[in-house]
């Protein structure tokens, strides 16, 4: 029993630990989003705030830097970069598709860089 | 030919280091207007900047709303001087008066505190309507005001504004700033006024407003370190007051105590510490730590006529606030813990009322927001008083965007508190009244604390007429008494009587808002206030006296175009009170009368100011400039300590129409 109760003890705190050391609980990630207006920011925001472990999200309009707090644990920058591009927004990393950029209301039809 | 390439390359070189010159002068300003309503915040609030403040050159806190639809600015009393707001309907008693987040206007100086917030210090207010937040505290029912004063680390380094008007009212006002080092900063402010000559315009051989000097001195400092994310400010303040009134040939060296003439002096005289740290987290911008002390003396000793009150309060507050959030920043929290201590020594003539209040709370503050049209907040406290018991405070506030520029908000919260009656009635002490307390078995003057329910909804929007901007909107609340302590001048005016309510009582408030911007910068503010508020008395339910139902406010603003740093400012405010309830006086002699309801009147006020340069305006201004007077501003005048004396029936001004003119000289 005391040996269970050690291993699972030693488990527990090894993985946490090991957890630690790669991943940052409070990471401070910047990545540039296309867009071009108020429209824009709010649906940028709401989707960055639908991955898991972003804690804050905020998208500014005149520099396109959208800079979230994120839970390294929870989901990675490539994880919001997708749910991004997702929604018909092109970043750095990944392109949105033809047809979520064609979802977009006409005011959001920001220039698509090649 | 070198010579001359040399020469061409030093003009071209000077062109562009003038051209770079000019492009360093280039200044986006965006024009700052007097009261910003947000329509995203979460509560009803507006704000007060400072440029709103300079309509009404004078003079305090006090007298800083009277271009604000939101509060409304009550003829002081015929006595003191010191005029009186009220929100909602309800007087400042009700609301939660905060300087920079930290209870400031109450117990000993609930009746003047206003007026020892000079009001070149100030640099914005905020006015909440209805159920305040439940992290200062439990007292606030009908709203909250919190006051920001100048910051040592934005503010200039030295400020002077000159005052004098014809009332015999002198004001000097200023402020030294020093950068200490790049983190630390200290401000200086020096406010001194004075009130010097004798005024009886109505020639009832009473004074119409107090001689008066204050000495107010606060040094702050301010330390900032952006990456440790340390914040920290430093008060200390000290300011000693002094009131002389009553009849014109009082002299308070010989008349004091005796029955030659009647007389009173108000000397109040009061230390304030406070310390504020803050902590915003590494890496975690989302989370903060701040706690908050503050310490002050109040010592007020006073007389009216053969009446003696003093008052003396010393007490220490303590609030240590935590910020974070759940999952994400839609989801925010505040919680933490405040301590209050409060030692009263009171005497009411022989009367010993001494005692020692204290309480300890806990908050939790929900606050979700969904970034866009939608936004909650719901709060709630728990306290423990050693008068008051053990209770809990529920508050919610909600806001809601149903299309653009137009915003739905709903409120509801209960307040408690203990009434300081005599503190916040004094001015009754100008009277031959018998004050007389009815109950023995509550906690607090024989009376049990007051509690309240508020409830709120209100409804604004933008949009444009002929291409001008224009917003309109109207809130109605309503506050309801579980428990009051019952003021009563409605059974006779020989006594006030003290009581806890027997029946029911209640506040309701309707307003309805118009601005416009009439053609380019100049902007119209119109207001339209509708108040019943009712009390049922020992015998017979009443209008709240002194207090109109029907209120109107209009204000005109006109500015120039900032020509070389050259502008001329215009402003205009026109108030309308409808008729008041007055107290009973029926059975007094005839002409010791007043009839039933106050007429309505309307009261003018106006100013202009000259900006020379940057550094440099005066302005000249007037008030009531109708010159509407009060007919009879105190009952037997003629026999002052008689039994039908009564100067605390103010309900107009006393003193007529009043200008003034000032400067305001900074160095940037």
């Amino acid at each position: 029993m005391k040996n269970i109760l050690l291993i699972a003890l030693i488990t527990f705190l090894g993985f946490s630990a090991q957890a630690q050391t790669k991943k940052n609980k409070n990471l401070k990630y910047t990545t540039e989003v296309n867009g071009n207006c108020e429209q824009c920011k709010k649906r940028i925001e709401k989707a960055a705030f639908g991955v898991p472990g972003v804690k804050t999200a905020s998208w500014d309009i005149s520099s396109h830097q959208l800079t979230v707090i994120l839970n390294e644990e929870k989901s990675s920058p490539a994880d919001l970069n997708k749910a991004i591009a997702k929604v018909g927004h092109d970043t750095k990393e990944v392109k949105a598709t033809e047809s979520d950029y064609a979802n977009l209301h006409s005011c959001c039809k920001y220039v698509r860089e090649e | 030919m070198q010579k001359n390439i040399m020469l061409f390359c030093m003009i071209l070189f000077s062109i562009s280091a003038f051209s770079q010159e000019d492009l360093e002068e280039v200044k986006i300003t965006k024009k700052q207007k007097g009261i910003k309503k947000s329509y995203t915040l979460t509560s009803n609030t507006s704000v007060i900047t400072s440029k709103e403040l300079l309509k009404a050159a004078c003079c305090n806190l006090a007298e800083s709303f009277e271009t604000n639809p939101s509060i409304d600015v009550n003829f002081s009393d015929a006595l003191t001087g010191t005029k009186q707001i009220k929100m909602l309907g309800l007087t400042s008693p009700y609301l939660m008066i905060t300087e920079e987040n930290i209870p400031s206007v109450r117990g000993a100086s609930q009746a003047y505190g206003l007026s020892f917030t000079p009001g070149t210090w100030i640099e914005s207010v905020q006015i909440t309507k209805g159920a305040g937040s439940v992290i200062n505290g439990y007292e606030s029912i009908s709203g909250q005001i919190n006051t920001e004063l100048l910051k040592p680390l934005n503010d200039i380094p030295f400020f002077l504004n000159v005052y004098g008007s014809t009332d015999a009212r002198f004001e000097v006002n200023t402020h030294f700033n020093k950068k200490l080092s790049d983190k630390w900063a200290t401000s200086l402010f020096v406010h001194g006024n004075a009130r010097v000559a004798k005024n009886d315009m109505n020639n009832d051989g009473f004074l119409d407003n107090p001689l008066g000097k204050q000495i107010n001195v606060l040094n702050r400092y301010q330390y900032y370190d952006a990456e440790s994310g340390l914040v920290s400010f430093i008060n200390f303040r000290y300011m000693n007051d002094k009131k002389q009134t009553g009849e014109v040939d009082f002299d308070k060296d010989r008349d004091r105590g005796t029955t030659n003439h009647w007389g009173s002096e108000i000397n109040t005289e009061r230390f304030d510490v406070s310390t504020k740290i803050g902590y915003v987290f590494k890496d975690m911008p989302y989370q903060s730590i701040g706690f908050q002390n503050a310490f002050n003396s109040h010592n007020q000793n006073s007389y009216f006529g053969l009446n003696l009150y003093d008052i003396k309060q010393n007490s220490f507050y303590s609030n240590l606030i935590f910020n974070s959030i759940i999952n994400n920043t839609k989801h925010k929290f505040s919680t933490g813990l405040n301590f209050t201590y409060d030692q009263y020594q009171e005497f009411v003539n022989v009367t010993d009322y001494s005692r020692i209040d204290n309480s300890v709370g806990a908050f939790f503050e929900y606050t979700y927001d969904n970034t866009d049209n939608f936004s909650l907040i719901l709060g709630g406290r728990v306290d423990n008083h050693n008068r008051l018991g053990f209770f809990v405070t529920p508050r919610l506030h909600m806001r809601y965007n149903p299309w653009k520029d137009g915003v739905i908000r709903f409120s509801a919260g209960r307040g408690k508190r203990s009434a300081n009656i005599f503190a916040e009635n004094q001015q009754l002490f100008a009277s031959s009244r018998t004050f007389s307390i009815l109950d023995n078995s509550g906690k607090i003057y024989g009376l049990n604390p007051e509690i309240a329910w508020n409830y709120g909804v209100s409804f604004s929007q933008k949009f444009k007429i002929f291409n001008k901007n224009a917003e309109a909107g109207f809130d109605f609340y309503r506050t309801d008494f579980q428990n009051q302590a019952v003021v009563d001048l409605m059974q006779s005016p020989q006594e006030v009587l003290f009581y806890n309510l027997k029946g029911s009582s209640f506040a309701n408030s309707f307003q309805f808002e118009f601005n416009y911007e009439l053609i380019h910068n100049l902007n119209l503010r119109t207001a339209y206030k509708y108040y019943d508020i009712q009390t049922d008395y020992l015998r017979g339910t009443f209008q709240r006296p002194l207090q109109a139902k029907h209120r109107f406010l209009g204000n005109l603003e006109y500015e120039t175009q900032l020509n070389n740093g050259k502008q001329w400012k215009f402003d205009y405010t026109f108030n309308w009170s409808g008729k008041q309830q007055l107290p009973y006086t029926a059975s007094n002699p005839v002409e010791d009368q007043f009839p039933d309801f106050s007429p309505s009147y309307a009261v003018m006020n106006m100013q202009v100011t000259r900006v020379i340069s940057l550094v440099f305006e005066v302005y000249v201004g007037g008030e009531n400039i109708g010159n509407y007077k009060q007919q009879k501003a105190i009952l037997g005048a003629e026999d002052p300590f008689g039994p039908n004396f009564d100067a605390s029936v103010a309900y107009a001004p006393i003193f007529g129409q009043m200008y003034y003119a000032g400067l305001r000289f900074k160095i940037k």
